[in-house]
C-alpha cells in the first residue's frame, strides 16, 4: 500500500516536470541576453527599466561570460534554448560569423550602443602615473628594443623606464584574453606603443608578434574574472597598476586614481572627442531569426539604442556610456528595423 | 658461591635505584608527550574556532549594518498635473475579454510612462527646498527603483491620486554609504560620489529625522537591481533556491532512498553491486562543477530544458546530492539491529514487510538527516549552477521552475562582482547572512529530527 502510493507519487511528480517541459519548450516570453562584462551593467540597466516600461514583457535576463564567451553561446543555433542577444565590446569576428552561419544563424543584426573608455588605474594612495603607450608595451612586454636590438625586458621599476614615472614596482594587471577589452588593450595601447620603436619597425611581418608577446616573469597578471578582481589584485598589491572600464573606476574613485595617457585625463568628454586615444564601440548582436519569436526582442533592441535610455543625460550615461551621435544612433535603428545583416569584412 | 655467580650479573643489571630512575626519566617523557599531544589537539581546535570566529566576525561586522539602510519618510503628493491618466478600465459588460485586457495594458503603459521622478523630486522639495532648484542633485538623493513603487501604489489603488501619503523611500545607495561612512569622509571632493550640495543634505536630513535608518524590507521583498542598487533585495534568488530545493527533495530522495534499500536488503552482493557501491563512493567525491558540465550538456544541449532554470539547477544539484542520500540511508539501514529483522521474518512477514514495517520505520530519522544535510549542501553550491547560465542578472521571480531564476549563492557570487564597491560590500556580506541563516536552520531541523525520533539500542 505504501509503496504503491510512493511509486505513484514519483509517477505524478514526473508526469508534472514532462509536462511542464513541452509546454516551456514550445515559447520563452523572456528576452536571453549574455556576453560581455563591460555591457553587462549597462544591459541589466536597460533590461530592467525595460520590463518597468513595458507591462507586456517580461524583463530580458542578462548574463555574463565575455564579449567570446556570449558570441560562442549566440552562435550555437536557432532556438528556444540558444540566447537571443549576445553583448560584446568589440566587433563580431569573420570565423564567428561563420560559426554563426554553419550553426543556421544567418541574420546576426550587430547594434552599437556607445562608447567605452579603457583606463589605467591604480591604488589611490601610490604615486600618480602619467603614462604613453610606449612607456606600457615597455613594462608589458617580453623583449623590448635597447640601442638598436631586442633584449629580454630588464625593467622592474617604472622609473626604469622613465624617470617621471614613480619609483615603484611594476605589476600589471590586465584582463585575460576571453574579454573584449583585452583586445582593445592590445590594438590601441601596446601595438601603437611598441611601433612607436625604430627596431620594431625593422622586424616587418614579426613586429605584431614581438609585440603582444608579454613578459611571463609574473609580473604581468592576466584576469579572466570581472573588474572587481581586478580591484582586488590592487589590494593585495597595491604597487599594480591595473586595466578598468572608465564607469568601473568612475563608481570606485575614493580607492582608484587614475592615469593620463599621453597627457589626457579619460573622462566622458574627453573620449567623446577622441582626445583620450583608448576608447572603443560597444556592441550587441541580435539573432534576427528570433525576432518576432521571442516576445518584445525588437522593442528591447529600440529601447537600448533610443536617445532616452542611452543618449546624452540618460542613466546609462551617468554610468559612464559614452553616447552615439545622432546620425549614429538613426543608422542603428534603420538597421535594427530593415534586418540588416553584419558581413564580414 | 651464588653471590659471586651474580656479580656478573648485578653489574650488568641496573640497580634498584637506577631502574627507578629510568622509570622516573621515562615517565617524565611520557607524561611530556602526553601533554604536548593534549596541547596540539587543543591548539588545532583553538585554531579552527579561531579562524571560524575570524571568517564569522568579519561577515557580521560587514552585513550586519546591511539590514538598515538610510530611508526618508517623505509626504509624496500625487498630484494629478503629473499623474495624468484616465480611470483605470473594469470589464464592461459589450466588451470581450481580450479586448479589456487590451485596455488594461494601454493604461498601466500610460502608467509607466508618468514622470514619476517628478512627483518624487515634488515631495523632496517640500522638506528641503533647496532641491526645487538642483534638480540633478536631487534625483540622486533617493534610489531611482522608488519610483516604480509608486507606480504600483496607483496601480494597485487609482484613488490616491490627488491625495498626500506618508511614503517612506529608500535612499540613494552612495546617500547610504555616505550616512554610514563606508565612504573616507576626508576624502578630496574629486574623488567623492556624492556632490557637496548631495553630502549636506543628507547630513542635514539624517539630523532632522527625515532620514532614518529603517530595517531594509526592500532586501527580502524586491528582487535584483542594477539601476537602482539601494533597492536591490533578494527575493528572486530566495523563491529560485526554494525551488531548487523543493526539486531535489523531490527527486533526490525518493530515488536516493529506494537505491539504498535495494542496495542493502534486496540486491544479491555480486561483482555488479560491488562496482556500484565502488562508484556510488567515487560519484559522492566528483567535484561539483563536473555535475554542471553534465547538466549543461545533457539538460540544456540535449532536452532542451531553458537556460538559467530552477528546473535545470534542480535536476542537477539532485544528481550532486543523490550518492550522499544513497550513503547516509545505507549507513541507517545498516544501523538497524538485524534481530528486528530476523524477528520479523520469524513470525512470517515477507521481506518486504520486514522492511517496510520494521526496518525502515526505524531508519528514517537517519534517512532524514542524511536528506536534510544532502539539501543544505545543495543549497550553497554555485559552482555547477554557472555553468548552466544561473549567473545571469534576473529582475524578476520567477512563477514556475521553467522561469529565468537567480540563486541565493550565485546572487552573493553576483552582487560580490557588482562595481559600486561601497555599497555592495556590505550587501553581499548581509546576503551570506541570509544564507547562513537558512543553512543553519536546515541543519538545526535535521539535529532536532535525528533527536526526536533517534531510537538508541
Amino acid at each position: 500500500m505504501k509503496l504503491n502510493t510512493i511509486a505513484s507519487v514519483a509517477a505524478l511528480a514526473a508526469a508534472g516536470a514532462l509536462m511542464a517541459t513541452n509546454a516551456s519548450a514550445q515559447s520563452r516570453d523572456t528576452i536571453q541576453i549574455a556576453g560581455s562584462s563591460t555591457v553587462l551593467p549597462f544591459a541589466s540597466v536597460v533590461a530592467e527599466e525595460f520590463g518597468n516600461t513595458f507591462p507586456e514583457y517580461k524583463t530580458p535576463v542578462v548574463g555574463s561570460g565575455g564579449s567570446s564567451g556570449g558570441l560562442r553561446q549566440f552562435c550555437q543555433g536557432v532556438g528556444e534554448n540558444t540566447i537571443d542577444i549576445a553583448n560584446a565590446s568589440r566587433p563580431i569576428r569573420a570565423k564567428e560569423i561563420t560559426a554563426c552561419a554553419e550553426a543556421g544563424v544567418n541574420t546576426i543584426i550587430e547594434v552599437r550602443v556607445g562608447y567605452d573608455g579603457i583606463v589605467f588605474a591604480s591604488d589611490a594612495s601610490t604615486g600618480h602615473f602619467e603614462l604613453t603607450p610606449a612607456q606600457i608595451f615597455e613594462a608589458i612586454a617580453a623583449k623590448v628594443p635597447q640601442d638598436g636590438e631586442l633584449v629580454d625586458n630588464p625593467y622592474t621599476n617604472w622609473n626604469e623606464i622613465d624617470g617621471s614615472l614613480p619609483d615603484q614596482e611594476i605589476t600589471l594587471v590586465i584582463p585575460g584574453t576571453n574579454h573584449g577589452t583585452r583586445e582593445v588593450f592590445e590594438e590601441k595601447v601596446v601595438l601603437p606603443g611598441c611601433e612607436s620603436f625604430d627596431e620594431i619597425e625593422a622586424l616587418g611581418d614579426a613586429a605584431e608578434e614581438t609585440c603582444l608577446s608579454f613578459r611571463q616573469d609574473g609580473r604581468v597578471i592576466e584576469v579572466a574574472g570581472d573588474y572587481t578582481e581586478t580591484l582586488g589584485r590592487l589590494d593585495a598589491q597595491p604597487n599594480a597598476v591595473g586595466v578598468f572600464g572608465l564607469s568601473f573606476y568612475d563608481q570606485n574613485r575614493d580607492r582608484l586614481q587614475v592615469a593620463t595617457i599621453d597627457g589626457i585625463e579619460p573622462s566622458l568628454e574627453t573620449i567623446a572627442s577622441g582626445e583620450y586615444p583608448v576608447s572603443r564601440p560597444l556592441f550587441f548582436y541580435v539573432k534576427g531569426e528570433h525576432m518576432g519569436v521571442i516576445p518584445g526582442l525588437e522593442d528591447y533592441a529600440m529601447y537600448f539604442v533610443s536617445d532616452q535610455v542611452s543618449g546624452a543625460g540618460s542613466q546609462l550615461e551617468a554610468m559612464g556610456l559614452i553616447p552615439l551621435s545622432d546620425d549614429e544612433r538613426a543608422a542603428q535603428m534603420e538597421k535594427i528595423q530593415a534586418k540588416t545583416p553584419v558581413t564580414a569584412d | 658461591m651464588a653471590s659471586t655467580a651474580e656479580t656478573p650479573a648485578l653489574a650488568g643489571a641496573p640497580s634498584p635505584r637506577s631502574n627507578r630512575d629510568v622509570v622516573e626519566q621515562n615517565l617524565a617523557r611520557r607524561h611530556r608527550n602526553e601533554a604536548i599531544f593534549r596541547f596540539t589537539g587543543l591548539g588545532a581546535i583553538l585554531v579552527g574556532i579561531a579562524l571560524v570566529g575570524v571568517l564569522f566576525g568579519s561577515i557580521l561586522i560587514k552585513g550586519v549594518p546591511a539590514f538598515t539602510q538610510a530611508t526618508m519618510t517623505l509626504e509624496v503628493d500625487f498630484d494629478p498635473e503629473i499623474i495624468n491618466i484616465p480611470e483605470r478600465p473594469v470589464l464592461q459588460a459589450s466588451q470581450s475579454v481580450a479586448e479589456y485586457e487590451q485596455a488594461l495594458l494601454s493604461w498601466r503603459r500610460r502608467l509607466a510612462f508618468v514622470n514619476w521622478n517628478k512627483v518624487i523630486q515634488a515631495s523632496l522639495a517640500k522638506v528641503l527646498p533647496a532641491a526645487a532648484d538642483n534638480a540633478r542633485d536631487a534625483a540622486g538623493m533617493i534610489a531611482s527603483g522608488e519610483r516604480i513603487k509608486l507606480r504600483d501604489m496607483v496601480e494597485a489603488d487609482p484613488s490616491i491620486v490627488g491625495t498626500t501619503q506618508a511614503v517612506s523611500l529608500v535612499a540613494a545607495a552612495n546617500v547610504d554609504v555616505w550616512l554610514k561612512g563606508n565612504i573616507d569622509r576626508t576624502l578630496p571632493q574629486h574623488m567623492q560620489q556624492l556632490s557637496k550640495l548631495q553630502q549636506e543634505w543628507s547630513d542635514e536630513l539624517y539630523q532632522r529625522g527625515v532620514i532614518s535608518m529603517a530595517f531594509s524590507t526592500a532586501l527580502f521583498t524586491n528582487v535584483d537591481s542594477r539601476s537602482s542598487p539601494a533597492t536591490a533585495g533578494l527575493l528572486g534568488a530566495i523563491v529560485g533556491s526554494v525551488m531548487m530545493m523543493l526539486i531535489v527533495l523531490v527527486v533526490a530522495v525518493p530515488i536516493g532512498v529506494m537505491a539504498a534499500i535495494y542496495l542493502e536488503e534486496f540486491a544479491p552482493k555480486n561483482r555488479l553491486t560491488d562496482l556500484i557501491e565502488v562508484n556510488i563512493n567515487n560519484l559522492a567525491a566528483v567535484p561539483s562543477i563536473v555535475f554542471g558540465l553534465l547538466g549543461a550538456a545533457v539538460f540544456i544541449n540535449f532536452l532542451g530544458l531553458p537556460l538559467s532554470a530552477p528546473i535545470v539547477g534542480g535536476l542537477v544539484l539532485s544528481l550532486m546530492t543523490l550518492p550522499t542520500v544513497i550513503i547516509a540511508s545505507r549507513a541507517s539501514l545498516r544501523a538497524v539491529p538485524p534481530s528486528i529483522r530476523q524477528a520479523a521474518l520469524g513470525v512470517g512477514a515477507s521481506p518486504m514487510q520486514a522492511m517496510f514495517h520494521h526496518t525502515l520505520p526505524l531508519a528514517v530519522p537517519g534517512m532524514l538527516t542524511g536528506a536534510i544535510i544532502g539539501v543544505a549542501q545543495a543549497l550553497g553550491e554555485t559552482a555547477p549552477l554557472l555553468l548552466i547560465g544561473m549567473n545571469a542578472f534576473v529582475a524578476s521571480v520567477p512563477s514556475t521552475p521553467m522561469e529565468q531564476s537567480s540563486a541565493l549563492p550565485v546572487q552573493i557570487y553576483l552582487w560580490q562582482g557588482n562595481e559600486l564597491r561601497n555599497f555592495f560590500e556590505a550587501r553581499t556580506s548581509a546576503a551570506i547572512i541570509v544564507l547562513l541563516a537558512v543553512m543553519i536552520t536546515l541543519n538545526a531541523l535535521a539535529i532536532f529530527l535525528r533527536n526526536r525520533f533517534e531510537r538508541r539500542w
